[in-house]
Order: structure tokens, then sequence, then C-alpha cells
């Protein structure tokens, strides 16, 4: 068996086994950039795991998200996502690739002139889920983040905390695989934070897969769960129960 | 695609063209305005080129007979020149009915009197009308070929004359319409540019939650339909006014005019300018939105 083949072989039982997410010594460099955003990094992810993604500014994290959401295809390696190699996906099939993906931002990216209902009901709307579906649905992922009584407000009448939250909601209404969460306390204060990581690791207890890219070492010293450390675009560290300095 | 999507589609196509108001404006003012202006030009130029063609209908060639040619000779050559592609009627014209027509002009009632034969024996013709004057030519050097024939009365200069006023017709309308066509698109895309750019980040979040670039596109696509749709009925209304305006007073105050020269109807411009109007209207809007979304698709 050659090295690559080995290699293969590795993977392929990784996936078969529990894996969800594979990098397999990915390399992302922007061609307006000299060094690589990510390099050579190699990274395997279990179903139900909850992984923090930390590192300083600049550091790789958000290029890291971005290949695993498809929104960029590595320079080198290759990203495996429920058992699909991101770069053999067409355009046509990144939409339905996607579906399991929930995302979160720092920057909750709300549909602005929408309520709270609508832009949770806009992801159910994108999968055509039937009307009456959504009506069952929508309204119990809204209590699930407590945000049933204000369904019909405005999304830019929330508070940081409860945008983040239907967000959240939004992110989980379809039932998704894994959950990205990209810096999603950012711009939050301590206790809205506390209650969204709160209601990560919830989300994570009922199976979801999360990944939370941050660089609060409050949050993730405290959480006691896994810790990949990045530095100039390569994994420094990878642990269990691991902890956090920022160095920024 | 569902039903409930499709109406889903249709509603926040809708909602959009409210939600941005001045931008939906701006839009339907700019499609407005380069379609009526080319509904104006084309009104002028549709009409300036009926009533050249009206003109044009009137002009003729004569063909004469040599004196030995027989009748059968006559009515075959007759039937040779009808097929002809340039001819679109002949008339034939017997020498009593040409004494009978210009005797009287010249020496009144009594015409007959002094002429006990016809002076104007052998002078029987036919007259050639033609389908377009630029082939005058054409037809003429065939005639000319034929051993039946004694002579071809014809005008070169009306002939060319005419040839040259169409011919700069078709070139200027097709510059003018050319350069307000180009007019129109850079505009419109400008300005769908500017309303698309407003919500990219919308598109973006859509991008990201996994909506198909159908299920983005198919909104913006509506609402640029509706916005070219009523960007093209607004000034064909506006139009259809002013033109019935313009044809009853150029009628009714300028009467000469009016003998002289015989205008299109509202019908006969608007059955070409309604649908060209409206399928550049529609056409416009959609391909302004289909080619500006594009860009923001590729996330």
């Amino acid at each position: 068996m050659t090295r690559r083949e080995r290699k293969k072989a590795e993977r392929d039982k990784f996936i078969e086994e529990n894996g969800i997410i594979f990098l397999d010594d990915v390399s992302m460099s922007y061609p307006e950039k000299g060094n690589p955003a990510v390099k050579n990094v190699t990274l395997k992810i279990e179903k139900g795991e909850f992984v923090f993604i930390v590192g300083d500014s600049g550091s790789g994290k958000s290029t890291l998200i971005k290949l695993l959401l498809r929104e960029l295809i590595p320079t080198g390696g290759d990203v495996y996502v429920m058992a699909q190699n991101t770069r053999k996906l067409r355009h046509s099939q990144i939409p339905k690739f996607r579906r399991n993906l929930g995302v979160v931002f720092q920057d909750f990216r709300l549909l602005k002139d929408r309520n709270v209902y609508e832009n949770v009901a806009f992801a159910q709307r994108i999968i055509e889920v039937p009307s009456r579906e959504m009506r069952r649905n929508v309204p119990s992922i809204l209590s699930m983040v407590g945000l049933a009584g204000k369904y019909k407000a405005n999304v830019r009448k929330l508070s940081g905390g409860e945008q983040q939250r239907v967000a959240l909601a939004r992110a989980l209404v379809n039932k998704p695989s894994i959950l990205l969460a990209d810096e999603p306390t950012g711009n939050l204060d301590p206790n809205n934070s506390w209650d969204i990581m709160d209601l990560l690791a919830e989300i994570n207890e009922q199976g979801t897969t999360v990944i939370v890219v941050t660089h609060s070492p409050t949050i993730v010293n405290s959480m006691k769960k896994r810790v990949v450390a990045m530095r100039m675009g390569e994994i420094i560290s990878d642990e269990q129960e691991g902890e956090y300095v920022n160095e920024d | 695609m569902k039903i409930r999507t499709f109406l889903y589609t249709l509603w926040q196509g809708i909602r959009n063209m409210f939600k941005n108001g001045w931008y939906t404006l701006a839009s339907i003012a700019t499609i407005g305005a380069c379609l009526f202006l080319l509904g104006m030009i084309y009104s002028i130029v549709a009409n300036a080129q009926h009533i050249l063609y009206t003109v044009e209908e009137g002009v003729s060639i004569t063909v004469f007979f040599n004196p030995e040619v027989t009748d059968e000779a006559i009515d075959a050559v007759g039937q040779e020149i009808l097929k002809r592609p340039e001819v679109r009627d002949i008339v034939y014209h017997s020498d009593e009915e040409i004494w009978a027509t210009f005797g009287p002009s010249y020496f009144g009632e009594d015409y007959q009197e002094g002429f006990p034969e016809n002076p104007l024996e052998g002078e029987h013709n036919y007259e050639v009308f033609l389908r377009d004057v630029s082939l005058q030519d054409q037809l003429v050097s065939w005639l000319e070929t034929k051993p039946e024939v004694r002579f071809v009365r014809y005008s070169q200069i009306t002939a060319s004359t005419f040839s040259g006023v169409n011919m700069m017709l078709v070139y200027v309308s097709a510059a003018i319409i050319t350069i307000l066509l180009a007019v129109s698109i850079f505009l419109i895309s400008n300005t769908v540019r500017v309303g698309i750019t407003v919500r990219a980040e919308e598109i973006g979040i859509m991008k990201y939650i996994g909506a198909t670039d159908f299920f983005v596109r198919a909104p913006f696509m509506l609402e640029g339909i509706m916005i070219g749709l009523i960007g093209a009925l607004v000034p064909l209304y506006l139009i259809r006014y002013l033109y019935d305006y313009v044809i009853n007073m150029l009628t009714t105050r300028f009467e000469m005019i009016s003998s002289i020269l015989s205008f299109l109807t509202l019908e006969e411009v608007f059955r070409i300018l309604l649908p060209v109007s409206i399928g550049i209207g529609v056409g416009m809007g959609f391909l302004g939105s289909f080619i500006t979304v594009r860009k923001y698709l590729k996330v």
C-alpha cells in the first residue's frame, strides 16, 4: 500500500466510523496576499463534538470557516464535510450542501426588513417546508432560544443578544448536522455571551456538532471543551478541555 | 418549483418594489424616459417612411412598343412584366384612351375635329408601378433588352431622390435608435446595480442559508420584469395621447398638409411600437436584474 493509499484508507475509515469533518493537509492562499491564510492543516472532528477554534486576528480561523462552508476552495489538500469533498461540489450542489450546516456570524446577518418569525421561517422556505410544518417548527425553535413572545418584533428593534438568538434559531430550524459559529459573542455583553454559549452547549448535547470560532479566553477556558489553537495559518495545539491565552 | 414557492417569490418581488420605492421610481423613470424617446422617434420615422412610400406609389415608368408588335405580343410582355419582382402593378393604356385623355386638355372638347385619325396612334403603353423605386434601373435595363419595346420613359432623378431620402431615413433612424438603446442599457444597468448593491448583504445571507441561485434570483427577476413593464406602459400611454393630439392638430389646423400628406393611424404605429416597447422594457428589466444579481451569487 502506497503512502497515498494508506492516507485515503485512514480518511475513509475515519469518515465511515464517526467523522463529520476532515481537513486533509489543507492550505489556502489568497492571490493578493503573500503568506497563506491556512497552511497544511489536518483536522478531524467527530459527530457530536464541541470544538473551539481559537487564535489571534489573522491566524486563519475565519478562512477555516469559509473553507467548511465551501465559500472557498482550498489551494492545497481536501476538505471533507459529511463525507463530501467540497472541492468536488458543483456550484448547483452548494445550496443543498449548506442546508446541513447552520451558520451564526458575529454581526448576526439577519434580514433587517423582516420580523423575527420571517427571519427564521426564511430558512424553511428555502427548503420548501410545507406551511403547516413551518408554523409548528418556527415557534418551537423560537421558544427554545427564548424568543417565543417576540416573534412579531422587527429584528432591528431587538438587542444584540436577542438578534443573535434569532440568528441561532434560523441556523437550527432545519436541524443541521453541524453548527458553525464565527465569533458568536463578539458583539455581545458578558451576560448575553454566556446565554448564547449555554444555548450552544444545549444544542450540542442534543447531538449537533458545534464548531465555535472565538478569541475570548474567558469563554473557552470555562467551557472545558476541545480547543484547536491556530497561529499564522497553522494548528499549534489541539487539546481536549484545552485552555487559551489571548496574545492579541 | 412549487406553487407555494412561486407565490412567495412573486410576493417578494412586489414587496421589493415598494420597499425600495425610490429605486423603483428611478428605474421606471429611466426606462420610461428612454422608451418615450424611442417611441417618439419611431412615430416620426414611421410616418416619414409612410409619406415617402405613399408618394413613391405614384411614381411609374412607361413602356412603349414598336409599331409592328401584335396585341398578343403586347399581352405576353405585360404578363412577363407583372411577374417581375420589382413590379407592383401595371395598367395598359390604348391609343384611343390616350387620345381621349390628352386631346381635350390640349385642343378642348372639339379635339377630334381636324384629326380624322388618332394622332397618337402607336403610343399605346404600359404604365408600370414599382414596389420600390430603387429597383427602377434594374427593371428599365431588363425592359430595354426586349425586342418588342420601342422606348421606356422614366425619371432617373425622381428614383434616385426617393432612394436617397429613403436610405437616409433608414440610416438616421437606425443610428438614433441604436444610440438611444445604448444609453438606455447604460442607465438601466446603473440603476439596477445601485439597487442590488444595497441588497448585496441580503443575497449573501440567502446564499449562506442554502438558497439556490434561482430562489435568490427569482424575486429580483420578477421585480425587474414588473419595473420594465410599467416603464414601458407609461410612455406608451403618453405617446398614445400625444400622437392623437399632434395628428389632429396637423390635420385640422393645417389643412393643406393633410391634403398633401397622409399620416399613419395610432393603431398602425402601435402595431409595432407596443410589442417592441414592452419587449425592450421587460427585456431590459429582466436582463439588468439577471446580469447584476449574477455577480453576487458567487458566494
